[in-house]
């Protein structure tokens, strides 16, 4: 559990990220934070591992004050994942994944066997282990970065829009990845994005923020689809105007298969009668938004 | 050819001399300028005082160095030792700027990266913005070597048995050949030292290979880089 408790953090300059911010984050769930640049979500995440130190308030992880931790034994047991991944591009796949143990005191040939079982645990082929991260597609760097972030075991996973440079098909793939990753390993996941598909997506809870860290509305991606708080809520996550709204319509030549479509009336899939199941698969439309 | 024949010995006495007062003043700039690089990093006043402190020291002529170092370090006046020193204060002179520029030249969100993932300070600078560095730390000290080779020369007027006794002693009896000889094999070790450096990179550097740093001139050897693989090709993502 973590838990953010009256946090503040001025900048030298003056500017104010975070105001008095005061929440929970569930163990073993992935909440995602989504807002626009300089809504503080990103300053958020970095204070959890203290990459950024509050002006004041606390942070607790489990009930004890990150700023009481050493730094750096607080970082090797936080998994951290970015954008671009964050890698060493002087080191092979292998010994990137291998770092954080070998820091710790891991012995080398131990640590590389296990960081060679995590490539298998991210999708990646083991025989990319002697390549360096430039020879690398940006998915496939994506996927290194996780698998290093979870090299330590750590209970937590802190993941700084991690998929905002691949291209949309490869960050669809990675999406479904981590969620079929996290429903194996349980990890505490803070994931921080601006693209509110990727936070219903991926979420457990989602925070949507408005400017200088507030809060605009918190909850499951259900709750916040089926009631936006307000009108800033409502057109962040396109629900403004019936925009997030799906429809059944039956037309003459379908042969009896209905059809949803969204505002614009745009087909999106087929309605799935037989289907309830709480499936991930994203064109399986009957377990996603609600229908009016 | 008939000098160079009739004088082998003497000049390759002098070659290995040549190469031995080259090698030790080009290892100490290197491994004096990396704390001043990481020095004139850490403010504005600091990166001041290096890189000013740095042109001066290149702006001293040779000879009254020679002169000023025996009553500084206490060497006798045609002790080799001044020659040593004085070539690696000038090899700190071009390094220290270099080192500096090398070590600002690593990527800030990699070293945020290291930062994160828990490297301490020390083992970031010597693990991660080091090697990174090595790139633009490999293109100074091959300017450092070049320099410093044709600087040993210098030294033949404080005694120094180098090539550049084959131009003094050349000159004085009117022998061009012995002259040229000299200028022909300062050029070649030059060269020769350059080679072993670009090779050291490789060697030290496998990340880089191809990426054009390590790459110039006569050393165009086709760099065996793997094609990147295809994203597609990921066999175990999911359909």
């Amino acid at each position: 559990m973590i838990e953010f408790q009256s946090v503040t953090k001025r900048f030298p300059d003056g500017t104010v990220a975070v105001d008095d911010f005061s929440f929970t984050l569930p163990s073993r769930k992935t909440t995602v934070l989504v807002g626009s640049s300089g809504c503080g979500k990103t300053t958020l995440l970095r204070m959890i591992n203290r990459m950024v130190e509050p002006t004041s308030g606390q942070i607790l992880i489990d009930g004890v004050d990150v700023a009481t931790q050493d730094k750096v034994k607080l970082r090797r047991g936080i998994g951290y994942v970015l954008q671009a991944a964050g890698l060493l591009p002087h080191r092979t796949v292998l010994n990137n994944v291998a770092t954080v143990p070998i820091l710790t005191g891991v012995p080398k040939s131990e640590a590389r066997a296990q960081a060679l079982g995590l490539l298998d645990t991210v999708g990646l082929d083991r025989a990319l282990a002697d390549r360096y991260p430039r020879q690398l597609s940006g998915g496939q760097q994506q996927r290194v970065g996780v698998a290093r972030a979870l090299a330590s075991d750590p209970n937590i996973l802190l993941m700084d829009e991690p998929f905002g440079a691949v291209d949309p098909i490869v960050r669809a793939d990675l999406q479904l990845e981590l969620n079929r990753l996290q429903r194996d390993l349980g990890k505490t996941i803070v994931f921080v994005t601006h693209d509110i598909d990727e936070a219903f997506t991926l979420a457990d809870q989602v925070v949507i923020f408005k400017k200088g860290g507030v809060i605009a509305q918190s909850g499951t991606p259900a709750e916040i689809l089926a009631q936006p708080a307000d009108d800033f809520v409502a057109s962040f996550i396109g629900a403004d105007k019936g925009g997030r709204d799906l429809y059944l319509q039956q037309r003459p030549d379908d042969r009896g298969l209905t059809l949803v479509v969204d505002a614009r009336g745009r087909p999106v899939g087929i309605l799935d009668s037989d289907s309830h199941s709480d499936s991930d698969s994203d064109d399986d439309v009957a377990a996603g938004s609600a229908l009016p | 050819m008939r000098w160079a024949t009739g004088n082998f010995d003497l000049i390759a006495e002098l070659t290995l001399n040549h190469v031995r007062l080259a090698i030790i003043p080009i290892i100490a700039s290197f491994v004096l300028s990396i704390p001043l690089g990481w020095l004139a990093n850490r403010s504005k006043v600091t990166r001041a005082i290096v890189i000013t402190g740095g042109s001066l020291l290149y702006t001293i002529p040779s000879l009254p160095l020679f002169v000023i170092l025996p009553l500084i370090i206490g060497t006798r006046v045609l002790d080799e030792t001044n020659l040593i020193v004085a070539l690696s204060i000038y090899g700190v002179a071009i390094m220290a700027r270099s080192a500096s520029d090398a070590l600002s030249s690593v990527a800030g969100p990699t070293v945020d990266a290291a930062d994160a993932i828990g490297f301490s300070p020390m083992s970031r600078f010597l693990r991660v913005e080091l090697p990174l560095a090595g790139p633009v730390l490999l293109a100074g000290i091959r300017v450092v070597s070049v320099s410093t080779i044709a600087l040993v020369s210098v030294g033949v007027i404080i005694g120094s048995a180098n090539l550049g006794y084959l131009f003094q002693n050349g000159k004085q009896r009117g022998i061009l050949e012995e002259v040229v000889v000299g200028i022909v094999i300062s050029l070649l070790l030059a060269l020769i030292f350059d080679l072993a450096l670009v090779a050291i990179g490789r060697l030290a550097m496998p990340w880089n290979a191809g990426s054009g740093a390590g790459r110039r001139l006569w050393l165009r050897v086709p760099a065996p880089t793997p094609e990147p693989a295809d994203a597609r090709a990921d066999t175990r993502s999911p359909a």
